[in-house]
């Protein structure tokens, strides 16, 4: 006999897991999301759906974490998961400003280059180098 | 002298101040190159550099926060032949009058960093209760973590070498510059050298830091330099 029915909630999370799936592969084809940020996402959407299929597998994964009670390795995971989605995040964030400020500090010197072959009578202090 | 000189000011919706203290650099500064950088003013600010043709402006489209505006003006001086780069604000708080002293050890080649400091002879405006003794906080610790008393590791009025500058831009401390930057410099071996100012309170506007943020601002600051001082930073 099956020691794992089949119940309500792995329906619910097999389809919860399909429809993420779902949602990022829209999310890319419409080019909201870029690959290299899906990837993550796309790595725990189909490892979850693994779990809600495989309900084995999270007694599996419990038993090898000592974790008597399994919804807490489930939680475990989801947390973990979360944390590491968050953290890529932070680093995308603080790319991203380190770039923006370089851009921003590269755009006003270029605009007041531009400005100076305009109008050759303004005050110009880089003359003497360029 | 004068003309080897740069002379920087970080400007973000200074229209009532800016004239002022413009006019009172040329009087005190005379023959140095001014420089401003408007950090996306969202008031008359450009307007009113529009109306100096003697002035260097450097437009930001949008508000980057005083650390890009002075990244912004380190990159630009860097493509001058200025050998000395004076940082004043823009909200009338540092007083071109005594910038000639923060120039004397750069020129004497006593220093590559001066900082002019409010709390050496405790004269002219003092900042508020709260404020000081934020600045006592970071001192204590840059006195522990540098091996050198800083009385005021806040302060934006300085004046910095070329190589000072070089050694600031590799990896320019956005967030809060100004204790940052004492940091890295000393880590860098760089000489840093306080000389007494009068530093007078902003005349019009608000400052870009509230009272109710000063603490926070305080450990922020001081988890950065936990951090770059525990992952070692580059030398």
């Amino acid at each position: 006999m099956n020691p794992y029915p089949v119940s309500v909630i792995q329906i619910l999370s097999v389809i919860g897991s399909f429809l993420l799936i779902l949602v990022l592969f829209i999310l890319i084809r419409k080019k909201r999301l870029k690959e290299e940020y899906a990837i993550l996402w796309i790595i725990f959407a189909v490892f979850f759906l693994l779990l809600s299929l495989f309900r084995g597998s999270i007694d599996f994964i419990s038993g090898i974490m000592g974790i008597h009670y399994q919804p807490a390795a489930l939680f475990l995971i989801l947390f973990s998961a979360l944390f590491l989605l968050m953290l890529h995040l932070s680093i995308v964030i603080s790319e991203l400003k380190t770039k923006i400020n370089k851009l921003v500090s590269s755009l006003a010197l270029l605009e007041e280059k531009i400005s100076r072959i305009r109008d050759p009578d303004k005050t110009s202090h880089t003359e003497d180098q360029n | 002298m004068n003309s080897s000189v740069m002379v920087l000011l970080p400007a973000f919706n200074e229209e009532k101040n800016l004239d002022s203290v413009l006019s009172g650099i040329r009087y005190h500064l005379p023959g140095t190159r001014i420089v401003v950088v408007n950090d996306g003013s969202k008031d008359r600010t450009r307007e009113i550099l529009e109306g100096h043709p003697d002035i260097t402006a450097l437009h930001h489209p949008f508000n980057l926060g005083i650390g890009g505006a002075i990244e912004t003006g380190f990159r630009y001086f860097l493509q001058t032949s200025s050998r000395f780069l004076l940082r004043i604000d823009a909200d009338g708080q540092h007083p071109p009058a005594e910038a000639k002293s923060l120039l004397g050890p750069l020129i004497s080649g006593q220093a590559d960093t001066v900082i002019g400091s409010r709390f050496l002879k405790k004269e002219g405006y003092q900042s508020s209760l709260t404020r000081r003794g934020g600045i006592k906080i970071l001192n204590i610790l840059s006195a522990f973590i540098l091996g050198q008393a800083i009385t005021d590791n806040t302060s934006g009025f300085k004046a910095y070498t070329r190589t000072a500058v070089e050694s600031l831009i590799e990896d320019f401390p956005h967030d809060y510059p100004e204790p940052i930057e004492v940091y890295i410099l000393s880590r860098k071996g760089m000489r840093i050298v306080e000389v007494p100012v009068r530093m007078e309170e902003r005349r019009e506007g608000l400052s870009s830091i509230s009272y109710i943020e000063t603490y926070y601002y305080l450990i922020k600051v001081l988890l950065t330099i936990l951090v770059k001082h525990m992952i070692g930073g580059k030398k």
